[in-house]
């Protein structure tokens, strides 16, 4: 964590960062390594929103146990978030349907939306990053 | 218009890196500016010059310093990532260097585009 020392590029410009969570917590590194950005963004105090869609929305599973597969369990970094004013979190409700969860399986408050929502919400933003 | 460039993917087992290559080199043919390119993810392993793929191959490495050194871009390399995988300083092709992800950010912030390149 030693890059989050560094903070804002002087420019004062607040862009609107949307992260793409769309990989399952485990079995690649993107969901992880995708956090280190998020709380970087964060750090250079931009707009930041966070989506978790497709398998990505089991990165909010309740219940997850790692101990299995012997790798770092970073789920408690998601209710973490809220210190670093990381407060726009949001749910494809298509894709949380198909994997048969609900918001009462999530670790987190979260707002759930529509295709269309989410459509809109994507157009509004400056910079879309995915993982 | 200035574009920012993320390459997610190592080099070979990905079209990631030579997608993210062609879009650089097209958009500067097209007049646009590619002021940096930064690697995430297993795409640090685009910055080893340790690589020799066979000579009837390209190769991607290479390719990136060369187009750095054409047209002063600046390669930036995650040191997290970096490290997690072994890649270190002694180990970077010309072009390339390790610094934080506070690079990417910046990007994101100052450029008109910013492009992932990954899975």
């Amino acid at each position: 964590m030693s890059d989050m020392d560094m903070e804002d590029d002087g420019s004062g410009i607040v862009k609107k960062f949307m992260f793409l969570n769309r990989k399952a917590p485990h079995g690649t590194v993107y969901a992880l390594e995708g956090l280190e950005v998020v709380l970087i963004t964060a750090a250079f105090d931009q707009d930041v929103s966070l989506v978790f869609t497709d398998d990505g929305v089991y990165q909010l599973m309740k219940g997850i146990d790692t101990k299995g597969i012997e790798v770092k369990d970073f789920s408690k970094t998601y209710r973490a978030l809220e210190g670093y004013d990381i407060e726009k979190l949001y749910v494809d409700r298509t894709s949380m349907e198909a994997r048969g969860l609900t918001e009462d399986d999530l670790i987190v408050d979260v707002t759930v939306m529509s295709d269309d929502e989410m459509k809109n919400l994507m157009a509004e933003q400056d910079v879309v990053i995915s993982f | 218009m200035q574009f920012g460039i993320l390459v997610n993917e190592g080099p070979y087992n990905h079209q990631a890196s030579d997608s993210a290559y062609l879009f650089a080199r097209t958009a500067i043919e097209k007049g646009h500016k590619v002021p940096r390119i930064f690697f995430y993810h297993d795409g640090v392993n685009n910055s080893t010059r340790m690589a020799e793929p066979p000579q009837d191959d390209r190769n991607v490495t290479a390719r990136w310093s060369k187009l750095a050194e054409e047209h002063g871009i600046d390669l930036v390399v995650c040191v997290a990532a970096a490290l997690r995988r072994g890649i270190k300083d002694e180990l970077l092709a010309p072009g390339f260097r390790i610094s934080g992800l506070g690079q990417l950010v910046e990007m994101g912030i100052q450029y008109d585009r910013l492009v992932t390149f990954g899975d």
